[in-house]
């Protein structure tokens, strides 16, 4: 059994774990016809059928069982703060699975000129508030109070010695709900990974029905099509920030260095990470000529790339793969969809500039407190 | 006959325009133009009472008094530092690192300059290192590895007449400035 854990603490390498789910990720959640023939193919479809969800949970649920009796498993996952982000997983992958499942149900039903299984022939259009909604309001209100009610007496806060301001926790953790944006906040400036892209998220939240205006197959689930919107979407959700909260609740250890799940939490574990901007690989490493003194000839490459990947890339797509997406939006909705899907991107390719190469910005202008 | 009959029809006619016209009569007092009238002096009173009242709480925006640590202090004789060692005996006090190389002595912020956390210095490894986002900084200063993206601030540091050693939080030296050459950001001993 020891060989397990050394199995699991090797797949949590980040490299290793996050290039798997990228690989693996379109095939789970088709966004193209292609990549569905492979998901029916390769069995993937069986995903959201009944059995993986017992399979699923029976799996889940015995994969903590046993990590509760390892003492590094079970100091992350019993301390108060962690305890939301276990039952986080559980909701989200029952959840995911329920609403793909029925999709799935549906785009059947569909297919076969049926109407969808959450059809319901309203009189005039019209669904009653009371006694419909208000009811199901009531009844999960009640039940959410005892719940919370339970919780808290059962699971007292963590309260800590007085605020000191000279005496960090290590390692020093945000709220559960905000343990995504901590991680995103270690490969990004804290303007851009604490303002800009949070407040990209809800603007692309917002910009959502805009984008895709069709009202085809409103008010159910499905998936069929509306493949590319929901794949992406789930990209971000459960890529983008449900891991990344799993990551920096599990993964992050003392010093905010990487550990795996079942691997003692070291504060003197040595990794000697230099990280360097490109425009000392460009200078120092290839050129060999050290820095320039002037900021615009220093940073110049690492703006032409920013520059490129904002402003080429996008026209560049529409012209090749992504033309007919570029003929249905038209010029206005395409650059708003593709500006916000380019700058979820980032995120990715950060991450793996870092892990790989150490690099820290594409430009780095500290004096004007400018980084990217 | 017909007047007993309209008596008959009007008395009991009197009770209810009675009931109806009191309250009509209450209504007339309050007509339109009065309602809108008193609907403004409502408001204005009610503005003024809250803010009159938000104008008192700015007064709890000033603390009567303020815990400010000093912000200048004597940090005893050179000869308490060892060489290429750092000192995190102000650490807790003053929020700054004192460390002494062969050349000499100089004071550094225990303040990260990511998002302010502060750093624990490893001697195993030889480095500051940020328990919040992982940020690592030499024993000079500079930013190494994580996402800090400028080195730690420096405090002005000189020596008293007597020799005792000054460290001035007011005035702080940042390296990507050039400010690190300033002489009194560096005490040569």
């Amino acid at each position: 059994m020891g060989s397990f854990k050394e199995i699991v603490n090797t797949i949590s390498n980040p490299t290793i774990l996050f290039t798997s789910v990228l690989i693996l990720f379109p095939f789970i959640f088709p966004p193209t016809d292609w990549f569905d023939k492979w998901h029916r193919k390769l069995g993937l479809h069986h995903l959201w059928g009944t059995k993986a969800i017992i399979i699923a949970t029976i799996g889940m649920t015995a994969f903590f069982i046993y990590g509760l009796g390892d003492y590094n498993f079970q100091k992350i996952v019993l301390k108060p703060d962690n305890v939301p982000i276990s039952g986080m997983i559980f909701l989200v992958v029952f959840f995911t699975w329920l609403s793909m499942n029925q999709a799935y149900k549906n785009d059947e039903l569909l297919d076969k000129g049926q109407k969808p299984d959450e059809f319901y022939e309203a009189p005039n259009d019209k669904v009653l508030v009371w006694p419909d909604l208000v009811y199901v309001e009531l009844i999960s209100l009640i039940i959410m109070s005892a719940f919370l009610l339970v919780w808290s007496i059962g699971l007292p806060a963590p309260i800590e010695e007085p605020a000191n301001p000279t005496e960090s926790p290590n390692p020093a953790k945000a709220p559960w709900y905000f343990l995504g944006l901590q991680e995103m906040l270690v490969y990004f400036d804290p303007w851009m990974a604490g303002v800009v892209l949070p407040s990209l998220i809800i603007v692309a939240l917002m910009a959502m029905p805009y984008i895709d205006r069709s009202p085809e197959n409103s008010g159910f689930y499905s998936y069929k099509r509306r493949r590319l919107g929901i794949s992406l979407y789930m990209f971000g959700w459960l890529v983008l920030w449900q891991l990344l909260i799993i990551v920096g609740t599990v993964l992050r250890g003392p010093n905010w260095n990487f550990f795996g799940p079942f691997e003692y939490w070291d504060v003197h574990k040595l990794e000697a990470l230099t990280n360097i901007n490109l425009s000392e690989i460009i200078y120092i490493k290839f050129l060999n000529t050290g820095l320039p003194s002037n900021i615009l000839v220093r940073e110049i490459w690492g703006i032409l790339i920013t520059l490129g990947y904002f402003l080429i890339l996008p026209p560049l797509l529409a012209k090749t793969i992504l033309r007919n997406m570029y003929e249905k939006l038209g010029v206005a909705r395409y650059s708003i969809f593709i500006v916000l899907i380019i700058t979820a991107l980032t995120l990715p390719i950060k991450m793996y500039l870092r892990w790989i190469f150490n690099l820290k910005y594409i430009i780095s202008i500290p004096e004007y407190f400018f980084n990217f | 006959m017909p007047d007993g009959k309209s008596t008959v029809t009007k008395s009991p006619e009197p009770k209810a325009p009675a009931a109806l016209g009191k309250t009509t009569k209450d209504i007339e007092g309050l007509n339109r133009r009065s309602f809108f009238s008193w609907l403004s002096f409502g408001w204005v009173g009610f503005v003024a009472a809250t803010g009159g009242f938000f104008t008192m709480l700015l007064r709890f925006l000033f603390p009567n008094v303020l815990f400010e640590p000093v912000q200048t202090f004597r940090a005893g004789f050179p000869d308490d530092y060892i060489k290429g060692e750092v000192s995190t005996k102000w650490k807790d006090k003053y929020g700054v690192w004192i460390i002494r190389n062969d050349l000499g002595i100089y004071a550094l912020s225990t303040v990260c300059t990511h998002l302010g956390c502060t750093p624990n210095w490893l001697s195993s490894s030889k480095k500051f290192k940020c328990p919040c986002h992982g940020s690592g900084f030499k024993a000079t200063g500079i930013n190494f590895e994580g996402p800090a993206p400028r080195p730690l601030e420096r405090y002005r540091i000189v020596q008293a007449d007597n020799g005792e050693i000054i460290v001035d939080k007011t005035q702080k030296y940042q390296q990507e400035k050039g400010q690190w050459s300033d002489p009194e950001a560096f005490l040569m001993v």
